[in-house]
């Protein structure tokens, strides 16, 4: 399309600001200026091609702006922190839906070269799909985790895209392309439904990079070097996250893919042998505690059990001063980082958050381990029996603790199905109930 | 621009990414992912620049103020959760 040299430069600053929101993001410090310098950057390409290019449809392009500012920026306001997994999956699928328009208009106008074209739609429709899904699973709006002979179907649809994306870079007509763009999207749900709870952050990260390489592949169609550019970063970044969620779970891609577990909850038998806890005890043992490490999981987020720690912490490091710390597993939550976020809402300072490297060797000298909402990433059996499922995940210590409170609802097995003999340990106390109601009793007992 | 160009700056632009994203710590990585996400609504210098192409009204113009609807949507929504976020990191460090 129409590149002269003076937007061209302005795309490739607008790029540089891109990168260096990116790189902000490596400290909290700076963290801030980054988002700042990625709003500058996105500021000065859209005015530009705004003033440049001579649009018969201003009206239409100004009511379509103002909608997307009001709408985006007052469910951004109103999204509980909790609630943030599905919001970035619902942004993220406006993203990539709007890739997808632009090679169906693109296309449309027979401007561009369908080949590559293609490439955009395809991973644009892919996206886009897997990302309403992942909206509606993590909204808890869904279910729905097995699909029968799912990898049969899966590699079929694949099959037949290949097919017509072959056939449409050969003919350009529009049937060959919706069906291409309609096998996309059935792709794009069929690969995300039977991926699951603690699978997410993982599923999450990919469908981000796919809508960055959606952007790049429409970047390629209008010859655009800020869709690029901008899309090779995202789609690096997301793919990068991806790896390391997938490597802290000692799996690979094609497993979180392909190989869907049977997630029955088996309910543990033996509860008699787990030993219980009161809060009383609880609130003593912490009390009389010179370290307490709390480890949260997903069910802290969703008892929305943060600002209720944060208290227990205040409590216990001003009162009976003990230090406290918190550690944090890589795929605790839902999204990567999930807890961080919910921890900083509640005012828990960073500099007491680690991360598993950091912490496990803390666990031996702590005298309470408090879990609270996580299970598998404390699943001793990780490391010692072969048989589990979770066999090679690096897991938090929290055995080695002196004593380890577990707050949990009940003693089914988690999101992988394993049973965690953590529960029948004899240092283990379990304290049975919702994450955010048993923190605020034994608060009150402190 | 030829297609070699753009596949040279492609390939570069991943490296890039890859280096500055290797120095983001964990605890980031929720802002990193919706900062990210908001970049990513870039597109919508695509959609811009089809929208203003519409001759009149007809399939195509809808479709791109669609996708700049969309596009908008990531961006504002994106950056917008993105800084409500990263306050919460950036207050606790001053309060300290």
């Amino acid at each position: 399309m129409i590149a002269f040299e003076g937007i061209f430069l302005i795309y490739l600053l607008s790029s540089i600001f891109f990168i260096l929101a990116v790189r902000g993001l490596a400290s909290p410090a700076s963290a801030e200026r980054g988002n700042h310098l990625g709003i500058t950057g996105m500021a000065v390409c859209v005015l530009v091609t705004l003033l440049v290019v001579p649009s018969r449809n201003d009206v239409g392009i100004f009511l379509a702006l103002i909608a997307a500012a009001i709408s985006g920026i007052t469910i951004a306001n109103k999204i509980k922190m909790t609630a943030l997994p599905q919001m970035i999956a619902l942004l993220n699928a406006a993203g990539a839906l709007s890739s997808l328009l632009v090679g169906v208009v693109q296309i449309l106008r027979h401007q561009a070269h369908a080949f590559d074209t293609s490439v955009g739609m395809i991973i644009g429709a892919v996206a886009f799909s897997g990302s309403c899904v992942a909206f509606f699973k993590l909204s808890g709006l869904y279910t729905f985790q097995r699909l029968k002979f799912a990898n049969l179907i899966n590699a079929l649809i694949l099959g037949v895209i290949a097919f017509y994306w072959t056939r449409f870079s050969i003919d350009g007509t529009m049937q060959t392309a919706y069906m291409m763009i309609a096998l996309s999207l059935v792709f794009g749900a069929t690969i995300t439904l039977p991926v699951g709870g603690a699978d997410m952050p993982i599923m999450i990260s990919v469908l981000n990079a796919a809508s960055g390489f959606a952007a790049a592949g429409i970047g390629f169609s209008l010859s655009n070097i800020v869709l690029i550019i901008t899309g090779a970063i995202v789609g690096a970044s997301g793919t990068i996250l991806a790896f390391v969620m997938t490597k802290a779970m000692n799996k690979n891609f094609f497993q979180i893919l392909f190989q869907h577990k049977n997630v029955e909850q088996k309910q543990a038998l033996n509860e008699k042998t787990a030993h219980t806890a009161s809060v009383q005890d609880a609130a003593f043992l912490m009390q009389n505690a010179s370290k307490v490490i709390i480890v949260p999981g997903f069910g802290m987020a969703s008892a929305g059990a943060q600002y209720a720690l944060k208290n227990m912490t205040d409590v216990l490091e001003d009162k009976y001063g003990v230090e406290v710390k918190f550690a944090i597993h890589p795929v605790a939550g839902r999204m990567p980082g999930h807890m961080n976020v919910l921890l900083a809402e509640a005012k828990v300072d960073y500099e007491k958050v680690y991360g598993l490297e950091d912490i496990n060797p803390d666990f031996v000298s702590a005298d309470v381990a408090y879990v609270i909402g996580a299970n598998d990433i404390t699943n001793p059996a990780a490391k010692t029996d072969t048989s589990s499922p979770l066999y090679g995940m690096p897991v938090l210590d929290v055995v080695k603790a002196k004593t380890v409170i577990f707050v949990k609802r009940s003693l089914a097995a988690g999101y992988s199905g394993a049973d965690n003999p953590l529960f029948f340990a004899d240092n283990t106390l379990m304290l049975y109930g919702d994450a955010k109601k048993i923190t605020e009793e034994i608060t009150a007992d402190l | 621009m030829t297609l070699l160009f753009l596949i040279t700056i492609f390939l570069l632009s991943m490296f890039i990414g890859y280096f500055v994203v290797q120095g983001v710590t964990p605890a980031l990585h929720s802002p990193l992912m919706s900062v990210s996400n908001a970049i990513s609504g870039v597109v919508i210098i695509g959609a811009l620049w089809t929208a203003a192409l519409a001759e009149g009204f007809n399939a195509e113009e809808i479709l791109s103020l669609f996708a700049v609807f969309f596009a908008g949507f990531n961006i504002f929504g994106g950056f917008a959760v993105s800084e409500r976020m990263l306050k919460l990191f950036e207050k606790k460090g001053k309060n300290k």
